[in-house]
C-alpha cells in the first residue's frame, strides 16, 4: 500500500460534544439562501391580493408590530393559506425525500406509497356516491379528514403488505406500486359512473388547492407536522448509511430496520397530513428533493433543504395560481406547470455541464 | 480447467434453455384458449361451434346465424385482435423501458407517451369539438408521438446523453407537466373532461378494424425495431462503460430503443386509452419467469401482456353483467393482488 494514496478528507469535520458532523459551507450556504427565499416569497403571498400591502408592513406585521387594519387582513385572512402551503410544501418535501433515500431511487414518491391512491379514492368516493351515509360522513368529520384517513389507511396497508421478516426497499415500492394501482382504478371507475357535475368537484379535489384554508385546519396540520419534523430530525441521521446497503448500515451501528420503519411512517404521515390540507397536490414530493439535491451538490436528498423547495415551489406555485393567470386555476396544475420544466431544465444544465 | 467445472454450466443452460422454450410455449398455448374464450363471451354467449360459423359462415344460411355472424364479425374479432395486439405491445414496450432505464418502477408512461396522448385528446375536443374515437385516435397517436421525441431529445442533450436517471427524471417531468395541462384544460370545458373520464379507463371495446389496423402496423414496426436492439440492451445493463467497450453504439442503440417504445405505446394509448401497470406488471413476472436475458424477456412480455390483457377484457364483460367494466380498471383490481402476491413470494431482481 503507497502512503501517499491515502486522501486527506477533503471537507472538516466539526465536533460538538458527542456529536460531530462534516463542515459543508456550499450546502449550508444554498439552505441559507433557500430558507431566505422561502420566507420572501412567504410574505409577498401574504401581501399580495385585492388589498395590497408592502413587504415591509408584512414583516412588521408578522413580528407583531403592524397597523390595525394590515393585522386584521393578514392575520385573519391572508396568513392560514400562506401557512398552510408552507407546511403542505416542507411536508411534502421532506416526506419525498425521505423515501427517495429509503427506496435508493429517484421516482420513488409518496404518491407510489398508495397514500395519495388512498385519499383520492375516498374523497371521490364520498363526492360522488351522494346521499345517505357518504352525506352525513362528509358533514360530521370533513372530506379532508376522511381523505386522510382514507391515505394513512392505505399507506399502512401496503407496508404491513410489505413486510417479511423486514422491509426491503424494492419489494415495498413495488406493493405500493399495485396497491395504488387499485386505489387508482377504483377512483377511474367511480368517475365514469359518476354524474357529470360530480366528477368536476372532485376533479378539483383531486388536484390539489389552497383556497379557503381556515385557521382550524391549519393548526391541525402545524403541530402534525411540527410533531413529526421532531421525530424525524431524532433519527434522520442515521439515514446516510442506508445508502450503502444493509450490511454496511449494521456495520456503522445503525439499526436500520429500526430507523427505516420510523422514518418510512413518518414520510406516510407527513404525506398524509399534507394531503389533508391541500388535496393531492401532485409532483412535489418528487421534484423537491431531487432539486435540492442538485442545488446543495449533494449526493443523496438532503432534508431540510428539500423541505424548503417544496415550500418555495408550492407557495410560488399558489401565488403565480392567485395573480399571474387570468383564469383561476388550482395549485396543483401550477406546481406541475412550474417543477416539471425546473427539473428538466436541471437535468439539461448537468448534462451541459458534464 | 476440469471437466466438472465445464459440465455443469452447459447442464444448467440447457436447464435454463428448456424452461424458456416451455414457458413460451405454454403462454402461446394459453394466449390461444383465452382468444377462443374471448369470442365466445359477451352479452351473448356464444357456443364455439357458433363462433366457428360465425367466423366462416356458409352462403345461404338462416337470419339466426347472420346475427352471430355480425356479432363476431363486427363485435368479437375486433375487440379480441386489439387486446391481443394491445397487449403485445405493452408488454414489449414495458419490458424494454425497463432495460433502458434500468429502472424496476420504470413503466411507458414514463416518457410522457399517455400523457401526451391525453392532452391531445382533451385539447382538440376543446378546439374543434370532436365527439367521436374516431376522429380523435390520430390526434392522441400524434401527442403521444410528440411526447415521446420531446422527453427523449431533452434526456439526450449534452454529453452524458440520454443515461438512464436522466430519462427516467426527464420523463416525468414533462409527464406530469403534461398531466396538469391536461387537468386545467379539462377543468375548464366540461365536454372535455366528460370524454377524458372514459378515455382515462381504458378499453379495447368499441373500436373497429380501421382503427386498428394502422394501429396494428405501428405496433408491428415498433416490435421489430425492438427486436434488432435485444442483444445490446444486455450489454447496456452491463453499464454503459462496458457496453461502449464491447462495441455497442450506445446513443444509437437508445435511440432505436426509444422511438420502439414511443411506436408501441403510443399506438396503444391512441386505441385504447392509458392502460395503466400493465407493462410494469409484466416485465417483472417476465423476468422471473426468465432471468434478466431480453433475448428471452421481451417475447414472453409480450404474450404475457396479451394473455393478461385479453382475460382483464373477458373478466370484464362478465363480472357486472349487463354492464361492462373497461379492461384498463379490470387490470389494475385483478392483476395488483396476483403481483403484490408474486413480490411477496418471489424474489425479485433489481433491472
Amino acid at each position: 500500500m503507497n502512503e501517499t494514496a491515502v486522501k486527506r478528507p477533503v471537507t472538516p469535520g466539526v465536533r460538538l460534544g458527542h456529536a460531530s458532523f462534516v463542515w459543508r459551507p456550499w450546502m449550508v450556504l444554498v439552505t441559507l439562501l433557500l430558507a431566505a427565499a422561502a420566507f420572501l416569497v412567504f410574505c409577498l403571498s401574504i401581501g399580495t391580493g385585492d388589498f395590497p400591502i408592502g413587504l415591509p408592513q408584512v414583516i412588521a406585521t408578522l413580528f407583531g408590530q403592524g397597523e390595525r387594519v394590515d393585522e386584521f387582513v393578514i392575520m385573519d385572512l391572508r396568513l392560514p393559506r400562506a401557512l398552510a402551503g408552507l407546511v403542505v410544501g416542507i411536508a411534502l418535501g421532506v416526506s419525498g425525500a425521505i423515501t427517495q433515500s429509503i427506496a435508493r431511487n429517484p421516482l420513488a414518491s409518496p404518491d407510489v406509497l398508495g397514500i395519495t391512491g388512498g385519499a383520492s379514492a375516498v374523497a371521490v368516493f364520498l363526492v360522488t356516491v351522494s346521499g345517505g351515509a357518504a352525506a352525513a360522513i362528509v358533514d360530521s368529520v370533513g372530506l379532508s379528514a376522511a381523505a386522510l384517513a382514507g391515505g394513512l389507511g392505505t399507506g399502512l396497508l401496503v407496508y404491513f403488505l410489505a413486510w417479511r421478516r423486514g422491509i426491503d426497499g424494492l419489494r415495498l415500492i413495488l406493493i405500493g406500486i399495485s396497491v395504488s394501482a387499485v386505489t387508482e382504478a377504483i377512483t377511474i371507475w367511480l368517475l365514469v359512473t359518476a354524474d357529470i357535475r360530480d366528477v368536476a368537484r372532485a376533479q378539483a379535489w383531486l388536484v390539489g388547492s389552497l383556497d379557503d384554508r381556515s385557521w382550524g385546519e391549519v393548526w391541525v396540520a402545524l403541530w402534525c407536522a411540527l410533531a413529526l419534523m421532531a421525530v424525524v430530525s431524532c433519527v434522520a441521521f442515521q439515514l446516510r448509511p442506508l445508502h450503502f446497503g444493509d450490511e454496511v448500515a449494521a456495520g456503522l451501528g445503525v439499526r436500520y430496520s429500526m430507523v427505516r420503519a420510523v422514518l418510512l411512517l413518518c414520510a406516510v404521515l407527513l404525506a398524509g397530513v399534507a394531503v389533508s390540507a391541500a388535496g393531492p397536490v401532485p409532483f412535489v414530493a418528487l421534484v423537491a428533493p431531487q432539486v435540492a439535491m442538485r442545488l446543495s451538490r449533494y449526493p443523496t436528498p438532503p432534508l431540510v433543504a428539500s423541505g424548503l423547495v417544496g415550500a418555495l415551489l408550492l407557495i410560488g406555485a399558489d401565488l403565480v395560481a392567485r395573480t399571474a393567470l387570468p383564469v383561476s386555476l388550482p395549485v396543483g396544475v401550477v406546481t406541475a406547470a412550474i417543477g416539471g420544466p425546473f427539473l428538466v431544465y436541471l437535468l439539461v444544465r448537468a448534462n451541459l455541464k458534464k | 480447467m476440469s471437466t466438472t467445472l465445464e459440465k455443469r454450466p452447459t447442464s444448467e443452460v440447457t436447464g435454463v434453455h428448456r424452461r424458456r422454450v416451455a414457458g413460451l410455449g405454454a403462454l402461446s398455448v394459453v394466449l390461444l384458449v383465452a382468444g377462443a374464450v374471448s369470442l365466445a363471451v359477451g352479452a351473448r354467449g356464444l357456443s364455439l361451434a357458433e363462433v366457428w360459423q360465425g367466423l366462416f359462415p356458409e352462403p345461404g344460411s338462416d337470419q339466426r346465424l347472420t346475427e352471430i355472424a355480425l356479432i363476431v364479425q363486427t363485435v368479437r374479432v375486433p375487440r379480441t385482435v386489439l387486446a391481443i395486439v394491445a397487449g403485445v405491445a405493452l408488454g414489449v414496450s414495458g419490458a424494454l423501458i425497463q432495460g433502458y432505464t434500468r429502472n424496476p418502477i420504470a413503466d411507458t408512461g414514463l416518457l410522457g407517451v399517455n400523457s401526451g396522448a391525453s392532452f391531445a385528446v382533451v385539447s382538440v375536443i376543446l378546439l374543434f369539438g370532436l365527439a367521436n374515437p374516431y376522429q380523435y385516435v390520430w390526434f392522441a397517436f400524434l401527442g403521444a408521438a410528440a411526447a415521446g421525441a420531446v422527453v427523449f431529445g431533452l434526456a439526450s442533450i449534452g454529453r452524458g446523453a440520454g443515461s438512464p436517471l436522466t430519462l427516467a427524471l426527464a420523463g416525468q417531468g414533462v409527464a406530469v407537466f403534461l398531466a396538469a395541462m391536461t387537468t386545467a384544460v379539462a377543468l375548464s370545458d366540461q365536454a372535455s373532461l366528460n370524454a377524458l373520464r372514459f378515455w382515462n379507463a381504458g378499453t379495447v371495446a368499441g373500436v373497429g378494424f380501421d382503427v386498428i389496423r394502422p394501429v396494428a402496423a405501428f405496433v408491428v414496426a415498433g416490435l421489430l425495431l425492438a427486436l434488432t436492439t435485444l442483444p445490446a440492451i444486455n450489454l447496456l445493463n452491463l453499464g454503459d462503460d462496458v457496453a461502449r467497450g464491447l462495441g455497442v453504439n450506445i446513443t444509437r442503440t437508445r435511440t432505436v430503443g426509444i422511438v420502439a417504445i414511443t411506436l408501441l405505446a403510443g399506438a396503444t394509448t391512441a386505441a385504447c386509452g392509458p392502460i395503466a401497470f400493465l407493462g410494469l406488471m409484466v416485465a417483472h413476472v417476465a423476468r422471473y419467469l426468465t432471468g434478466p436475458d431480453y433475448r428471452w424477456l421481451v417475447p414472453c412480455a409480450g404474450l404475457l401482456g396479451a394473455v393478461i390483457l385479453l382475460v382483464c377484457d373477458i373478466v370484464g364483460r362478465v363480472v357486472t353483467r349487463p354492464g361492462e367494466l373497461q379492461a384498463g380498471v379490470v387490470v389494475a383490481v385483478v392483476g395488483a393482488p396476483f403481483f403484490a402476491a408474486l413480490v411477496w413470494r418471489g424474489k425479485f431482481k433489481t433491472v
